[in-house]
């Protein structure tokens, strides 16, 4: 089936087998792997996009109903050569170990942080529930996240 | 993971996708609860009718009753003030539900088509008296929350029937709450209890209770609200509903090798309790 998805301000026009996940359609048909696939079952929030906006995992939908749709990938993020802020905020307070589960991370914190400036750190932990990291015990992500939800409070 | 081979339609109206849905044929909403199943190869259907962008079926009405639209998302739902005073066991509910990525695509008409047992909206849908309403190729028809939840996973929906809305009356003057014990790792209601009390002048003039997660279905629990009817509420209301609500879902009760079916059910009462502090506060 014929899809037309913008990724990253681009339209991306394939032929896709209806049964392709969009995460499929991103790392496979786009050479997209920033986006990783963890769990595979919604749970851990590796393959974290936002789909015209809005937080999406992206291993629990198919291709063809992001068919017209805006994608943002962790390739997408940064702009004009600059990282976006919740990038710089992870690189800052080391954010990560391995690594696996960053772009997820940073994909639904930067969403997060743009809908709920001076968030909590309690209201940051809650949120990032979805979001599944086996190697930092959260602390330093935590940490990145209420750096740019306070920055974008203006605190 | 990919789900087995099969036809996909995306349909532009109600009429279109009923016509549409093959024998073998299944609606896609968010898919937030159908592609999972799909993924594990629990299911397969050979066609997906995606009623996604059919805008007839999606938002949130409150006039008279509340009337929430089957495509309508669980994010969407939480958030709506409507919903938060008109029925807010089912906002809370709704917000409970997986995380924010998931209540972002995951749909109410979706979630109880699939019926999930341990899922949150239905729980607060049996006790607050939602009706269901269904369209199918020869007309619709609605069914009452408590006869739609059939069983586990299973439905009084029929083969290639549609849910098209959600109602429920007006609950703004009640104390309406839903409260779970979440799983550790997967969040899924242990146990998740709905309560809905009417207070007149003090006293509880009609209570409403559903027990979700430790059954596998949500369950009305009338023996808890004969308990907690007419009086005032008092801490020894509560004991007596805590106590009946265990009788009310013996016949149902759902567990496994962590949480058994005698432990959930020990469950259901004190967790009838923090909903019923809950409801009140």
């Amino acid at each position: 089936m014929q899809v037309a998805i913008t990724v990253n301000g681009v339209v991306h026009e394939r032929d896709v087998d209806p049964r392709t996940l969009l995460v499929h359609f991103l790392r496979e048909d786009l050479d997209m792997t920033g986006t990783k696939i963890g769990c595979d079952t919604s749970q851990c929030g590796a393959c974290t996009v936002h789909l015209n906006g809005k937080v999406l995992k992206s291993c629990t939908l198919l291709a063809v109903q992001a068919d017209g749709a805006e994608v943002t990938t962790i390739e997408g993020l940064a702009e004009n050569g600059e990282h976006h802020p919740m990038q710089t905020a992870f690189w800052e307070n080391h954010g990560l170990q391995c690594g696996y589960c960053t772009p997820g991370m940073i994909m639904a914190s930067a969403a997060f942080a743009r809908d709920n400036p001076g968030a909590s750190e309690s209201d940051i932990r809650h949120y990032l529930e979805g979001n599944i990291c086996r190697c930092t015990g959260y602390h330093n992500i935590v940490k990145a996240v209420k750096q740019v939800a306070d920055a974008a409070a203006g605190s | 993971m990919w789900p087995n081979k099969f036809d996909y339609l995306r349909a532009g109206s109600v009429d279109e996708a009923l016509a549409s849905i093959s024998d073998d044929g299944k609606f896609l909403a968010g898919g937030h609860s159908l592609l999972p199943v799909m993924k594990l190869r629990l299911d397969a259907p050979e066609q997906l009718v995606d009623i996604g962008g059919i805008d007839s079926l999606s938002g949130i009405s409150a006039n008279g009753d509340l009337s929430i639209g089957a495509t309508t998302t669980h994010a969407e739902i939480a958030a709506s003030a409507d919903v938060q005073t008109m029925c807010a066991g089912l906002a809370s509910a709704c917000g409970q539900v997986g995380d924010q990525a998931v209540r972002n695509f995951g749909t109410i008409g979706g979630n109880i088509a699939h019926a999930d047992p341990a899922s949150d909206p239905p729980t607060v849908l049996v006790a607050c008296g939602a009706t269901i309403n269904i369209q199918g190729a020869d007309g619709s028809r609605s069914v009452g929350a408590e006869d739609f939840f059939v069983d586990l996973f299973e439905t009084a929906l029929d083969d290639g029937e549609l849910i098209t809305s959600v109602s429920l009356p007006n609950c703004s003057d009640c104390r309406c709450a839903y409260v779970k014990f979440p799983h550790p790792a997967s969040r899924y209601a242990i146990v998740g209890v709905a309560v809905c009390l009417k207070m007149d002048d003090g006293t509880c003039a009609q209570a409403d209770v559903a027990v979700g997660g430790a059954t596998v279905k949500a369950v009305k629990c009338a023996g808890a609200e004969a308990a907690l009817a007419g009086t005032t509420v008092d801490d020894a209301a509560v004991n007596a509903a805590a106590e009946a609500v265990k009788s009310d879902i013996a016949d149902w009760l759902a567990g496994d090798i962590a949480y058994p079916e005698s432990y959930r059910q020990q469950m259901a009462g004190v967790f009838l309790k923090r909903a019923i502090a809950a409801a009140q506060s």
